[in-house]
């Protein structure tokens, strides 16, 4: 995480846009992002913050703006929070530090402090307040949008954040103020002092009067949204079972003589059941499992033959195995029209040098030393297509005892695969964490 | 000696298996019940898990079909229920589901194979006679599952290699298995017995149960559907 995503250093030549980093954060990874923007160390952008925090609190201040203006820059993850303990230790010992040589602040400095105490209040409640976050506030409470905001649970703590924020704001403002009405300052101090107490006070009393309705109001919400996400689900699988099952269940009532017919219809209900229920679905334009089932599937549909598909591991589609796939199709359209069976097995494994496809049937066979020129279909469609493309198909048959059609096609072409390994080049591999996607 | 040997196998070819049906739909039941009449003795059936469960013990079949979805915990629960006190009891699950979480998690309940409710009366009869041997019964989409599960992965952890990875003959079983070839044509495929085809299925079966990939828990963990 520390190092830069490549998005980010691609277009180096003009430095990268000025955002927060909070991979690399602290505290709202100002320092990191500002770093990363100037291309200056960031240490030295942290040491020049606490160096300024130590003058009348405008370091902070500046820190808290920059923190409300800057968004964070969503390519990069979260914090690494353990990061932010020896820092906050060694701020607390430099501030104690200057306290006990310096005495108390002078009123300067107070000021500075307290502006960066509103300046960081109003961050936070700016941050929690994102577009789309308003929007979710405004819809489930439309009345009463504020308290949407302040009941919203989405993000761990947001509630705390708001009120937090509110409350900062709320300490830094009554202290200015305090500060004003009495500017004499050896008195200053402790009027502030006390103002915050009692403001701190009479605010914890409120909350606690509100806390019975505001938990009763948040437990209404959290209610309304399950609700919501369990009529939508309800919603959609009756959309479903309305739009294809009664739909189906309609066809084969009026096709009740038509065996073959039924067998298509009810196979195909069968299909499109379980990828609903069981599988993420992929689009077979880009995944070789998702291919092979496509296939398999359009098969079944114009020969009304079960085929009982089984694919281990999977890859993006390519050429190469675009051409295994539509091979296979064609092996799985011989044995519907030739085998005679009611069932084809089609068995597809991904590894990482070859893909390979068997397809089997326990059929009536044929002699493969016969076929026909003109049977285009097993020479042409397979056969030439395996070879086209660098890969073998080899067909195993014998009359009476069934067929089955294997076609394997490596990754890549031998040859070339060997230049650009001797080149360095890395050789086309699988990743790992794509297979079995298609089980989830 | 010899001859009491021989002996045992007639019996046992004679005798007629006790079989248990545990499913929630009465027509699958009966449907079942009508394929299975010619080959084996159906002895019993239950409709939910407690039921199930006393049935199953006061009968004590040797082959218990088992569906894998019906309320109460489905067919897990019967396993888990039946497998410390009726360790002589064979199950075998069968369900309309493909799902890798329901088939693993079967599986690593207890059930000695798992097969479809599309298979046909004669494989049926087969894949029972085989559980009640003691064999393992896998359907091509459960070799697919394994072969998968058991993917070499470089990043992922083996703690007990003898458990979590398959042998390359394993390998090769499971291969044919998921090519649609019977134990008789993988046997004769990779020059091997039949029994030694079975060995293969069944330590297969012992390390589907008991290894701790982590696909496996996981698939095991995850059943969205009871």
């Amino acid at each position: 995480m520390t190092t830069p995503t490549p998005a980010a250093a691609a277009p180096a030549a003009d430095a990268p846009r000025l955002l927060r980093d909070p991979a690399n954060r602290v505290l709202g990874g100002v320092a990191a992002g500002l770093a990363r923007h100037l291309g200056a160390p960031v240490i030295a952008l942290r040491i020049a913050f606490f160096a300024l925090a130590l003058t009348d609190g405008l370091g902070a201040i500046l820190y808290a703006v920059f923190w409300a203006v800057l968004p964070t820059d969503p390519n990069l993850g979260r914090r690494n929070t353990r990061q932010l303990v020896p820092f906050v230790a060694l701020a607390l010992g430099i501030g104690l530090l200057y306290f006990v040589v310096g005495g108390p602040p002078g009123p300067s400095t107070l000021i500075g402090w307290l502006a960066a105490l509103v300046a960081l209040g109003t961050g936070v409640i700016w941050h929690q307040a994102g577009p789309n976050r308003r929007k979710r506030w405004s819809e489930a409470l439309p009345e009463v949008p504020w308290l949407g905001a302040v009941l919203d649970d989405d993000r761990r703590g947001a509630a705390t954040r708001f009120l937090g924020g509110g409350l900062l704001v709320v300490l830094g403002i009554i202290g200015i103020i305090a500060y004003f009405f009495q500017p004499l300052a050896d008195q200053g101090f402790k009027t502030i002092i006390s103002a915050l107490v009692f403001a701190a006070v009479g605010l914890a009393g409120v909350g606690l009067a509100l806390a019975p309705v505001l938990w009763r109001m948040f437990s209404q919400l959290t209610a309304e949204r399950e609700a919501r996400i369990r009529e939508t689900e309800r919603a959609e699988l009756a959309a479903m079972i309305h739009d294809q099952v009664l739909h189906t269940l309609v066809l084969i009532q009026r096709s009740a003589g038509d065996t073959k017919q039924i067998l298509r219809l009810a196979r195909g209900q069968e299909r499109t059941l379980r990828s609903w229920l069981y599988k993420s679905t992929a689009s077979p334009t880009e995944r070789f499992s998702a291919a092979v089932e496509q296939a398999a599937a359009e098969v079944e549909d114009t020969y009304a033959i079960t085929v009982e598909v089984v694919v281990v591991g999977d890859r993006d589609v390519d050429e190469r195995t675009g051409a295994i796939v539509a091979s296979a199709r064609e092996a799985l359209v011989n044995a519907a029209r030739h085998a005679k069976v009611a069932t084809v097995s089609l068995y597809a494994e991904v590894e990482e040098e070859q893909t390979s496809v068997f397809v089997r049937d326990r059929g009536v066979g044929f002699d493969p030393d016969t076929i026909d020129e003109q049977r285009h279909g097993v020479r042409g469609s397979i056969l030439g297509r395996m070879q086209r493309h660098g890969g073998k198909a080899e067909i195993r048959s014998e009359p009476g005892d069934g067929t089955e059609v294997r076609l394997i096609m490596p990754v890549a072409d031998p040859r070339r695969g060997r230049v650009s390994e001797w080149l360095g080049g890395e050789p086309a591999r699988i990743e790992s964490s794509d297979r079995g996607k298609s089980d989830d | 000696m010899t001859e009491a040997v021989a002996v045992g196998a007639e019996a046992a070819a004679v005798r007629r298996l006790r079989v248990f049906l545990v499913d929630d739909h009465a027509m699958f039941r009966a449907g079942v019940r009508a394929e299975l009449g010619a080959h084996v003795d159906v002895v019993g059936e239950a409709s939910t898990v407690p039921e199930a469960v006393s049935r199953i013990a006061s009968t004590e079949p040797d082959v218990v079909l088992l569906d894998v979805h019906m309320p109460d915990g489905g067919g897990r629960a019967v396993l888990e229920n039946m497998r410390r006190t009726h360790p002589q009891v064979k199950f075998l699950a069968l369900s309309v589901s493909d799902a890798a979480e329901d088939v693993i998690g079967l599986i690593r309940a207890g059930a000695r194979g798992y097969v479809t409710k599309t298979i046909s009366p004669d494989e049926l009869a087969a894949a029972i006679r085989r559980v009640a041997e003691g064999d393992a019964v896998f359907s091509p989409r459960l070799a697919g599952f394994v072969l998968d599960a058991f993917a070499a992965r470089p990043d992922a952890p083996l703690a007990d290699p003898e458990l979590d990875q398959l042998t390359n003959r394993e390998r090769e079983v499971l291969r044919l298995l998921a090519r649609g070839y019977a134990y008789k044509e993988i046997a004769k495929e990779l020059f091997i017995s039949i029994k030694t085809v079975e060995t293969h299925v069944s330590n297969v079966l012992r390390k589907l149960q008991m290894s701790n990939r982590y696909e496996l828990s996981r698939w095991a963990a995850d059943r969205r559907l009871v």
